[in-house]
């Protein structure tokens, strides 16, 4: 079992945490000078986000999902949405989106306290989220600025074709890059944008290492809640800097040193000591309770081996790298590849090879109301992977960002019980 | 072939001799036993009610679906459809949103010759250009009617009461292009020609929101009793989507792509690029001569509820005034609706002229 000091005390961080701290903490300071520096800044998504091209033309990207999160762990999301519904926004839709309009229209205050700047480019990178499309255009109402529509097919069978590649390539020519130019002024330079990616790649190598350091026994990290940092920085704005490639690089000594020591994950309220049961989880966290939800998984000794949430910026650990020789192409197919621009019986075939090559227990779905790129189809994988597997399945609703939707007690009883129906499984194979 | 909302070019099956069909989710008493299982409460009626007909073997005569680019719910679904039915053609028709002609326009087009190819394997007729400009000939003719019997509508909305040229659109999807264009030519000639349907006293209405997820016959009629006239709307929207004839003359399946690119509604489910949003909304509701708007969508239909705020603030800018509802497929009571619906009705015969 963990050490289960209350939930009020400092979180623990490893020194890599406090690293990115200090990396998000610079980046939000580039951001907040950018009116006066003339640095240019474009909003853009973490699915299929192109961030070494906006490195290569030295614009500073903004993720308004990562700023709603945050906003949620700041517990600001709530006046956030109150305020989106109050200007006409449906109690139906994404709460990223209404938390995102919501501190838009308080100030634009960023998750540092700094104000972020107006955006000079919206890059509308409509990746496996319809909702995406609607945002930006939005946003686009308030701020009035430039969009780039870079529209990436679905993978509805389960392939990427030539002719996704040659869309997506040829939108990246003739639609993205000629407006970065026109909203910077400068010229595309490939041998920049190939640098940048040289860099993803090596960054790509040691995060995909740490996420497969959970086959250990114990695992050494969560691979749900631990991992939504593990990914920060390759999922932001900072995947092709020098700075994501240290980071990853001390990350993984630091797994590297808690495997050799036989340890288990770090949680915000001390070390797993124990670790009862290994478990695959589908879908995002809830954001408003990210440590009281986490702490109901620890708490039981749960740990998170594999998670689906932690390959929406990408799905690293099947293969792709960015290559830096073919660098338009390889966007295309990052952009393509994301988790939830894969068919759902890709994502079952995912979620079933996790459990095996994880040596998983059992696997959680936390269905979350405003997503219904990940939700719609949900029950349908649990009923699948379940069938698959042999291993039992758990599921549970929340939201990402709107706390109306968290229901801790209803979560807790449900997770318990999922939880001792493991074990009693474990002591019927036993017996 | 069945396909689902909002729009597929029924040109190119007809040409290959396969029967489109068009599915718009379920009746209001149709009982959902299996399809609420596959989803959460917060998720849209259509696909629970597809799933049903599904399962209980409504769609057996179907060879295959096609499953329109139009948000995310519909786009899973297509997955689960190939492992719920692995041995009908299942296409996810991913309709670009880019719309350059040698982008957008390209993509589509190989997209659209990888479904006929799919369609020719499973013994489908080949696509030959000659059938493809003989049927885009057809559903011209077939378009033309269904936009004169919006056009009577506009002009005199007491002979074509929405609930009856809903009934008519919806047999339309159903049969064959050589029968539903008879049939609107006939209901045209009828209807046009009933001396006993005489004018009321009804506000006129631009009714939106509504082009997946169809509201139940008895809430339009609800809402014609509550004193409206509908005057243009969304709903079964494949027979107006593209909104001219599309040219019969040079390469045809280009043409079909370029009627997409350049020719379709500014619905919700696409971008609008460099066009005002809502512009398409008011300049409907000009034509239309409409006095309100309803915005009336799906519960959980996120395309029409994200646009949403957008087209409202567009409606405000033309000073017409305008209410929102939400509904389901299943909806059985009507009455808050009808009550919402006949206030706005009576504010607008007793202050539009203010």
């Amino acid at each position: 079992m963990s050490t289960t000091p209350s939930v009020t005390t400092a979180a623990q961080k490893d020194s890599s945490q406090v690293r990115q701290k200090e990396m998000i903490a610079r980046h939000f300071d580039r951001l907040a000078a950018a009116p006066d520096s003339g640095a240019r800044c474009a909003y853009t998504f973490v699915p299929g986000n192109l961030t070494e091209l906006l490195l290569s033309f030295d614009v500073l990207p903004v993720l308004p999902e990562i700023n709603a999160l945050q906003s949620a762990m700041r517990g600001k999301t709530a006046e956030y949405i109150a305020a989106a519904e109050k200007l006409g926004h449906s109690e139906d839709v994404c709460t990223y989106v209404k938390s995102d309009i919501g501190m838009m229209k308080s100030g634009n205050i960023g998750p540092t306290g700094q104000r972020l700047p107006t955006p000079d480019l919206l890059l509308l990178s409509y990746t496996g989220c319809f909702t995406f499309m609607k945002w930006f255009e939005l946003l686009r109402e308030d701020y009035h600025c430039p969009v780039a529509m870079l529209h990436v097919p679905y993978q509805a069978d389960g392939r990427i074709t030539d002719n996704m590649r040659t869309y997506v390539v040829d939108q990246l020519k003739n639609v993205v890059i000629p407006k970065l130019e026109e909203v910077t002024g400068r010229k595309y330079d490939e041998d920049r944008l190939r640098a940048h990616l040289a860099r993803s790649a090596q960054a790509e190598d040691d995060l995909v290492w740490v996420l497969q350091s959970a086959k250990n026994v114990p695992s050494p990290i969560d691979a749900y809640f631990g991992a939504v940092y593990y990914v920060g920085p390759i999922f932001s704005a900072f995947r092709g800097t020098a700075d994501a490639v240290d980071y990853y690089r001390e990350l993984r000594a630091e797994i590297a040193e808690r495997i050799r020591q036989g340890k288990g994950p770090v949680t915000p309220d001390g070390e797993v000591e124990r670790e009862r049961f290994r478990i695959v989880v589908e879908g995002p966290p809830n954001w408003t309770s990210f440590r009281q939800f986490w702490k109901m998984f620890s708490d039981e000794g749960a740990v998170a081996v594999a998670s689906t949430y932690s390959k929406v910026g990408g799905v690293y650990d099947l293969g792709f790298r960015h290559d830096p020789d073919h660098p338009l192409e390889t966007l295309a197919e990052y952009c393509l590849g994301c988790y939830t621009n894969l068919s759902l019986p890709t994502r079952i075939d995912l979620l079933t090879r996790y459990l095996s090559e994880y040596r998983a227990d059992g696997f959680l779905i936390n269905s979350v109301k405003s997503c219904n790129s990940f939700s719609a189809g949900q029950l349908h994988i649990l009923r699948e992977v379940e069938a698959r597997s042999g291993r039992p399945g758990g599921f549970i609703e929340s939201d990402l960002v709107d706390p109306r939707y968290f229901s801790a007690a209803n979560i807790k009883n449900r997770l318990e019980s999922y939880f001792q129906m493991l074990d009693q499984k474990r002591a019927g194979a036993a017996s | 072939m069945g396909f689902l909302p909002i729009y597929v070019p029924r040109e190119l099956l007809h040409a290959q001799g396969v029967l489109p069909v068009g599915l718009m989710g379920g009746r209001p008493d149709l009982e959902i036993i299996k399809g609420d299982a596959y989803y959460q409460s917060y998720i849209c009626h259509l696909p629970r009610s597809t799933i049903e007909l599904g399962l209980n073997g409504s769609y057996d005569a179907l060879d295959g679906l096609i499953f329109p680019a139009i948000c995310d719910v519909i786009r899973n679904l297509s997955g689960m459809w190939q492992m719920l039915f692995p041995k009908v053609l299942v296409h996810y028709l991913d309709v670009p949103q880019n719309f350059d002609p040698a982008i957008g326009g390209a993509f589509y087009r190989r997209d659209l010759e990888s479904l006929s190819q799919a369609l020719a394997a499973r013994g489908a007729r080949p696509l030959t250009a000659d059938a493809l400009r003989q049927s885009i000939a057809l559903y011209n003719e077939n378009r033309r009617l269904v936009r004169e019997l919006y056009a009577l509508r506009r002009r005199e909305p007491w002979k074509v009461p929405t609930h009856e040229l809903y009934v008519v659109l919806r047999a339309a999807l159903v049969v064959p292009v050589e029968e539903s264009t008879p049939m609107f030519a006939d209901y045209l000639a009828l209807t046009s020609a009933d001396r006993s349907r005489r004018p009321q006293d009804q506000a006129r209405v631009l009714v939106t929101g509504s082009f997946c997820e169809q509201p139940p016959l008895a809430l339009i009629k609800t809402l014609e009793r509550a004193g409206c006239y509908i005057v243009d709307d969304d709903f079964v929207q494949v027979h107006r989507f593209i909104r001219s004839d599309i040219p019969v003359d040079g390469d045809p399946l280009q043409s079909i792509v370029n009627a997409l690119l350049t020719d379709a509604v500014a619905s919700p489910t696409r971008y609008i690029a460099d066009e005002v949003k809502g512009a398409d909304l008011n300049q409907r509701a000009t034509d239309s001569g409409a006095e309100g708007v309803l915005f009336c969508a799906p519960s959980f239909c996120d395309p029409a509820l994200l646009d949403q705020p957008m087209a409202v603030r567009a409606v405000e800018r033309t000073a017409i005034p305008w209410t929102a509802f939400k509904y389901a497929e299943n909806n059985g009571q009507f009455q808050v609706i009808r009550e919402q619906a006949g206030t706005f009705a009576d504010s607008i015969k007793l202050w539009s002229g203010a």
